[in-house]
């Protein structure tokens, strides 16, 4: 249990073994319950909707994907302001585990948004403002994790990042204005990703089990990705030191300062 | 350090440094103009002209020919500073990060004004077009070229010294300028009277995408020329 204790503290200490902690355990666990809860009563135990049928099971997981990719870009947009500012290792790192897990999420969440429409519409995809919204959306921060995906200097790289993580965001806003009026005019409002406030008991009870079960599942995902992310840099800190330590060894052992 | 009104200076400076570039080398009328040309053309291919198709899809196919034509002006337009650590020599010079982005977008701009200039002129012969709505057009150009300039410095730059910038500054650019491309679009739709509502708050929507880039660009530029 002590050892569990020091590496909870693991952000700051030199030298963590691995990703996990009392706390994520707790965390993965209380995840792993609302899910089973969330499985149970979405599939299983909550009856079909009047209007949309067995379909509306789709969406008991789509609202929580999206809303856990929402809430992991957000942290990506506020870690990479907070990077500008403060310039630490944590707040880089915070943002581009946020924008991955958000691609994660938000790709799950245009799949199941898709065979929803292919149930509801009988098309995968319509030229539907929110969803045109989201395809630009998922592009942008494949585009972030491309450029991640770069080798350079840790503070270069933090920063391109922390650049498009701003960037983004803003335009966030825009688009949706654009796709907006540009479909507005055409087709009104759809279900898909708004919670029906006529939904019975057992219904709603699916749905937010599911909607806690996802943001739980998605901020855990994040420490791990986070701590990950952490021990990945002091691997690569580690290489350098020893190369250079080699480096020193090659040369003459007498000065030991000829390069 | 120049201060006060330093920026504008320091704007106008790069913006000449930039123009006089290309009034010598000739990159955009020499390669973009033609390439954008060349767009014109494979559109028409693409779609039968016979079929009152490619009459229809006028304003897209010209603004995404813009885009296109503007990601390869971008290229240019930074590559010039990537090289020779340029960009070192710039952040050296004590101009204003501010200054240098305002520069190159104003520059950007005029290129990129000219360059759609001579493409109404393509579409105008070429697809046929019949302009009304003039005011409204020219303020929809002028506003979706300063918003394309305006984002694309900034990834312009980021990409710059990246030695996959050919296929990164796409990937990043074009998402974020499909506003853009949707507002200019259904302006331009408007002001050839093919949708019968106002153009004007398509023009709005294209006004503020380019203020918000422009702020966002003045401030992002001095972290994006120090450290990115």
């Amino acid at each position: 249990m002590t050892t569990t204790k020091t590496q909870s503290a693991s952000n700051l200490s030199p030298a963590p073994t691995g990703t996990g902690s009392r706390g994520t355990r707790v965390l993965g666990g209380f995840a792993l319950v609302f899910l089973v809860i969330a499985v149970a009563y979405g599939l299983f135990i909550s009856p079909a909707d009047a209007q949309l049928g067995n379909t509306i099971r789709i969406i008991y997981m789509h609202v929580p994907t999206v809303m856990a990719a929402y809430m992991a870009f957000i942290i990506t947009a506020v870690s990479s302001g907070m990077y500008l500012w403060k310039r630490t290792e944590f707040w880089d790192l915070l943002g581009s585990s946020g924008a991955e897990i958000g691609v994660l999420f938000f790709a799950v969440t245009i799949v199941d948004g898709a065979l929803w429409g292919k149930v509801t519409w009988g098309v995968f995809w319509r030229w539907e403002p929110r969803l045109t919204t989201s395809a630009v959306l998922l592009i942008m921060y494949i585009g972030y994790l491309a450029v991640r995906a770069i080798p350079a200097d840790p503070r270069t790289r933090a920063t391109r990042c922390a650049i498009i993580g701003i960037v983004a965001i803003v335009n966030v806003p825009i688009v949706h204005k654009a796709v907006d009026w540009w479909r507005g005019l055409h087709q009104g409002k759809t279900v898909l990703g708004t919670i029906d406030p006529e939904m019975g008991g057992t219904q709603l009870f699916a749905m937010y089990s599911a909607l806690i079960a996802g943001l739980l599942v998605c901020v855990w995902l994040l420490i791990h990705r986070f701590r990950a992310g952490f021990l990945a840099e002091r691997a690569s800190d580690l290489g350098l030191d020893q190369a250079l330590e080699e480096r020193r060894l090659e040369s003459s052992p007498a000065t030991g300062e000829d390069a | 350090m120049s201060q006060g009104g330093g920026v504008l200076s320091d704007a106008l400076l790069v913006a000449r440094k930039d123009l006089l570039l290309e009034r010598r080398a000739k990159i955009g009328l020499g390669q973009v103009l033609p390439f954008a040309i060349l767009v014109l053309l494979l559109f028409a291919f693409a779609l039968d002209p016979d079929r009152g198709i490619l009459k229809l899809a006028t304003p897209g196919l010209f603004w995404v020919t813009v885009l296109f034509s503007a990601v390869l002006t971008l290229q240019r337009s930074f590559a010039l500073e990537a090289e020779d650590g340029i960009l070192e020599a710039l952040r050296l010079s004590g101009m204003s990060p501010a200054g240098i982005y305002l520069g190159k977008v104003t520059a950007l701009t005029i290129e990129l004004l000219l360059l759609e200039a001579v493409l109404v002129l393509g579409v105008a012969v070429l697809y046929d077009t019949k302009f009304l709505g003039i005011p409204l057009l020219f303020a929809i150009a002028l506003l979706a070229t300063l918003g394309i300039a305006g984002a694309g410095a900034v990834y312009g730059a980021l990409a710059a010294r990246l030695r996959s910038r050919e296929t990164l500054l796409p990937l990043l650019l074009l998402p974020l300028l499909a506003p853009v491309l949707i507002a200019a679009t259904r302006g331009c739709e408007v002001s050839l009277e093919r949708e019968a509502m106002s153009g004007w708050p398509w023009a709005a929507l294209l006004g503020i995408f380019a203020l918000v880039y422009l702020t966002l660009g003045s401030f992002l530029f001095r972290p994006l020329l120090e450290d990115a």
